[in-house]
């Protein structure tokens, strides 16, 4: 059975840690990192990629456009 | 097992930042409304192919910079006129996409008569109203829009109606008029909602280019930072408070009824 696979990246430092894609995401795959970009703000990273389905649902929500979403069949 | 970097290609990209949204960092706060709709109509301007043609006239607000953000021509009208000099600009350029980004406190409040006489001439336009229920850019006071009982910086024991009168409904009362074709409430809080606010808005550029006459557009947003709240829970506070009494959905749709004839 073909497979959807995912993954994002964040562009940490345009990041404003709003929490958006966090609360958007069905996979739970986002959450705040404990670090911070150079703004001071806790920017959003996959805490758990095994679980990205490529949805797209975090980068559609995002206010600051940081989010490239990519998906794969496999 | 696939690794990360194996699907980070280019073919695998479903979803990225539009072309026509430029590099600089937007000074909204973190989680504002403002962002998804600056995002959603460059999509738009790009998917449309419209970007050439497309003239945005920026409001006095939070908003007063999204002529640094979405990368096509602009004007910068003083408070309230936006709908004034999208006129002027679409009544020389009959064959420009113009199209009015306001606020509120822009819309409601001090450019109330121009919105009004606009929508009621038809002018080929498209009107972005941004309807957090308050000023947010000069510290959340009051505005028209401002809900019963909404505590603001200027009405800190909630919005009085019988001193400040009531929340005005400026999406219904432009749906009343003849010149506008197209009128809705949308809002952009979940991945569903913008997918439907992006349809709406593609729909008012559409009736635009096909000169059908002011399309008008609400977008029911938050301003966690002036509602001093995360912007998780001022979706929330939106979603339990805003939309009771601004429903959303079209109240008017020019295509299903009769067409309505331009001036
Ligand atoms: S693409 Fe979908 S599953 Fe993957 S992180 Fe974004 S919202 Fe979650
Ligand atoms: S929605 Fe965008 S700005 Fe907000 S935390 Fe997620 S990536 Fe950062």
């Amino acid at each position: 059975m073909a497979k959807i696979k995912g993954a994002v990246v964040v562009d940490n430092e345009v990041c404003k840690g709003c929490g958006l894609c966090v609360e958007a995401c069905p996979e739970e795959v986002l959450a705040l990192n404990r670090e911070m970009n150079s703004r001071g703000y806790h920017y959003s990273y996959m805490e758990n990629p095994d679980a990205c389905i490529g949805c797209s649902n975090c980068g559609v929500v995002c206010p600051d456009a940081c989010i490239t979403v990519y998906r794969v069949k496999i | 097992m696939m690794e990360i970097k194996d699907i980070l290609k280019p073919e695998n990209l479903v979803y990225g930042k539009s072309k026509v949204l430029t590099d600089t960092i937007m000074h909204y706060c973190p989680g504002c409304t403002h962002g998804v709709i600056h995002k959603i109509l460059a999509e738009l301007i790009e998917e449309m192919g419209i970007q050439e043609k497309a003239v945005g006239v920026a409001p006095v607000g939070c908003a007063v910079f999204a002529y640094n953000y979405i990368d096509v021509d602009w004007q910068e009208a003083a408070h309230g006129r936006a709908p004034a000099l999208a006129t002027g600009i679409v009544r020389l350029n009959p064959d420009k996409f113009v199209f009015t980004y306001q606020g509120d406190g822009d819309l409601a409040s001090i450019g109330a008569g121009e919105i009004i006489h606009a929508c009621n001439r038809g002018e080929n336009i498209l009107v972005i109203f941004i309807n957090n229920g308050i000023y947010g850019m000069t510290g959340g006071q009051m505005a028209p829009t401002t809900l019963e009982n909404m505590v603001t910086s200027t009405t800190p024991f909630g919005r009085d109606v019988e001193m400040n009168g009531y929340p005005l409904k400026m999406t219904d009362l432009v749906a009343q008029l003849p010149g506008t074709s197209y009128v809705t409430r949308q809002s952009a809080q979940t991945p569903a909602a913008v997918r439907k606010c992006k349809r709406a808005l593609k729909k008012g550029i559409q009736n635009v280019l096909d000169k059908k006459g002011t399309s008008f557009i609400e977008v029911v947003s938050t301003c966690n930072s002036g509602w001093k709240m995360t912007p998780v829970q001022a979706n929330k506070w939106m979603e339990d408070h805003m939309f009771p009494y601004y429903p959303l959905g079209d109240m008017k749709d020019c295509e299903k009824e009769k067409p309505v004839e331009k001036n």
